[in-house]
């Protein structure tokens, strides 16, 4: 082949299409950021097996990535920018905290595709995601009000939001839904993550009479602590089983995968939207995890049955009449509250003992 | 009988919360006292925590594993030692440098291991067990570590007060030059009392994930190495004011969750403030004397000891 000078100057023509290529066949890259460890359970532990899930599915058409132990503040902004910043086109943030960083770092990078999890600011780039918590939550209830002999329900949580009371008030709904006369002690731990103080608060609950555990917290030290004084006990986020082989009854799981693995195929396919999901067990966003072998099968029957009413509908977790801890109708019987309703929930239902809020 | 049952799981409880506080701030009070301010306590406490929950979890010893803590933290504080002590570095920022170090050093060792199931300390059974009553009970099954941590204000009381070497180190910790004048070993002093208050925050953090909550995560000390820092400055460097400070605050961390529990009406965002506020009121009243304090702070506190100038 000659080289003329007509077909020198094509070159330099053609390099910026060669290179666009190049750029197509580059991995789309996908971040997440995670406020605490990974771990192996957890809140952020089903964040990464979403991840994971992502690159299982689209193999070495993605190039995920991930930032873990990210504190809620300023420092999360910095990290939110820099991933955009790295060329990263779709940025999942996993935690409450992570909302006005967001939402500054998505104005500023409008090409850039946002989630954040468990908020309420979006945007054209920014959409926000959430799972239904409280009706695993619900079903959790119902298995305490059965197993329970002292009907006290122990109860660690870490802050008293929307999100954290609205779980504590579906286990209360779902323990009267087979015992009227249950309860729930709620402590604060004021921490997403500190096993020493959620395993005190653990133990004071037990000291208290309490005979059913579980938390809304980060740790495993709850599970451990029903598991050493032999009371049952429900985890979060994750499977705790092997924490409490004897009396780790089921958790409320988040599954992120299904939900991670749709948005990152319609942002590499460009029919990406900014929108609010709320996933229920009906989508398969929760859902709960293995029943302990121990439990009486009449009870995982019951359990198993109410949540396949759940998904079907047939079961409203936050069904009228509900009544605070006064004894106030809040809801009246005939109506459900609605999800704005839900996620501001600042109230506890009648039976919880405790002080939502300030 | 139900309420005095309570209350004495409010006491017990206390001093298990109490432990690890008393470990490290008495750990930390004796480097004090000799002059070197370490802040890497909490970094010091977690490489502890990891390091003897790996050896607990490969021996099946939880013994070995408290031994392994100790010495993890102690090796942590030498390399303290080595920047702050013999090249001169400055203790606050190496302090520091310390903490950040433990963390990530803790997670690192600590990843293969997180999740691991273990058989924490046993406590001991005391012959006539059976036979005490259930108070009695109560307190003999504590476990070990919390009667260690329990002597401990006695223990560095009586060595401090009562014993050369004690004095000795206080007057490093006064002025290193008179010391130096006197004939001691500056820095022999104070590597062994960095050292000690290493191994302390070592078996602090065993503490935590061989016995208050057996498993290991990342970042499980959770602050508490921080917290014992400050009850060191707060006490005015005073082995009795700091165990008070220390149990203090672990009752009322204990005491906010029964007062929930037991359902008081008290937002829970002013109850999570109360251990710090309570702590540091009681502890600024009984030292509010500033002459007093200003006597009672190592005058070398943080300065570097050079022999030749």
């Amino acid at each position: 082949m000659t080289i003329d000078r007509r077909s020198l100057l094509a070159v330099p023509l053609a390099l910026p299409a060669l290179l666009g290529r190049a750029q197509a066949a580059d991995p789309y890259k996908v971040a997440f950021v995670y406020v605490s460890p990974v771990g192996d359970a957890g809140w952020s532990f089903q964040h990464e097996l979403g991840r994971r899930a992502v690159d299982a599915a689209l193999g070495g058409a993605v190039k995920t990535s991930f930032v873990e132990n990210v504190p809620e503040g300023a420092d999360a902004e910095r990290v939110i920018r820099r991933l955009a910043q790295d060329g990263n086109k779709l940025i999942f943030t996993t935690s409450f905290g992570y909302m006005n960083p967001t939402e500054r770092v998505a104005k500023a990078f409008p090409r850039v595709k946002f989630e954040h999890a468990t908020g309420y600011k979006r945007g054209p780039n920014l959409a926000t995601y959430s799972g239904r918590f409280y009706e695993p939550r619900y079903l959790t209830g119902v298995i305490a009000g059965r197993l329970s002999k002292t009907g006290v329900i122990g109860y660690v949580a870490a802050f008293p939001i929307p999100e954290v009371i609205g779980g504590i008030n579906a286990m209360q709904l779902g323990a009267r839904s087979v015992n009227p006369n249950a309860t729930i002690k709620v402590v604060w731990t004021s921490s997403w993550f500190d096993p020493g103080k959620e395993r005190a608060a653990a133990d004071t609950l037990a000291a208290q009479g309490a005979d059913y555990l579980t938390q809304h917290t980060d740790s495993t030290a709850v599970v451990q602590a029903a598991e050493e004084k032999g009371v049952w006990c429900s985890g979060y986020d994750s499977d705790m089983l092997k924490y409490g082989p004897k009396t780790h009854t089921t958790a409320v799981e988040m599954h992120w995968d299904d939900y991670y693995i749709d948005r990152v195929r319609q942002a590499m396919a460009g029919s990406w939207t900014s929108g609010d999901v709320w996933g229920g067990m009906k989508q398969g966003m929760v859902k709960l995890s293995r029943f302990n072998p121990a439990l009486p099968a009449p009870l995982v029957a019951e359990v198993t049955a109410k949540g396949e009413d759940i998904k079907a509908g047939r079961l409203v977790v936050f069904n009228g009449p509900l009544k605070d801890q006064a004894g106030a109708v809040k809801v009246p019987a005939g109506r459900a509250m609605t999800d704005a309703e839900i996620l501001g929930m600042n109230w506890f239902v009648e039976g919880v003992q405790g002080r939502a809020g300030t | 009988m139900h309420d005095g049952f309570a209350l004495l799981a409010l006491l017990v409880a206390t001093l298990r919360a109490a432990a690890p506080l008393l470990l490290a701030g008495f750990g930390e009070l004796v480097a004090e006292r000799a002059g070197v301010l370490n802040l890497g306590v909490e970094g010091m406490m977690l490489v502890g925590a990891a390091a003897g929950f790996i050896a607990t979890a490969a021996t099946g010893n939880p013994l070995l594993g408290l031994l392994v803590g100790a010495l993890a933290g102690a090796l942590m504080a030498l390399l303290f030692g080595v920047l702050t002590l013999t090249l001169r570095a400055n203790q606050v920022a190496c302090g520091l440098a310390l903490t950040i170090f433990g963390v990530g050093l803790s997670a690192l060792i600590g990843l293969p291991w997180q999740g691991t199931p273990i058989t924490g300390l046993a406590t001991v059974i005391w012959p006539g067990l059976d036979r005490a009553g259930p108070v009695a009970q109560q307190f003999m099954l504590l476990d070990p570590v919390v009667w260690l941590a329990l002597a401990m204000p006695f223990l560095v009381f009586a060595f401090l007060y009562r014993t050369r070497p004690g004095l000795v180190l206080r007057a490093v910790g006064e002025s290193h030059d008179v010391a130096h004048a006197l004939g001691y070993s500056v820095l022999r002093v104070r590597y062994a009392a960095v050292v000690f208050g290493g191994a302390m925050a070592g078996v602090a953090g065993s503490y935590l994930s061989l016995v208050y909550t057996p498993m290991w995560t990342e970042n499980m000390v959770a602050g508490r190495g921080w917290i014992a820092l400050a009850l060191v400055v707060f006490s005015a460097w005073k082995p009795l004011w700091l165990a008070l400070g220390a149990v203090l605050f672990g009752f009322v961390t204990i005491a906010q969750f029964h007062a929930e529990a037991f359902g008081l009406d008290v937002s829970p965002h002013l109850l999570a403030t109360l251990p710090y506020l309570a702590t540091v009121v009681v502890l600024v009243l009984i030292s509010r004397d500033a002459g007093r304090l200003k006597l009672n702070a190592p005058a070398a506190l943080g300065k570097p000891f050079n022999a030749a100038g």
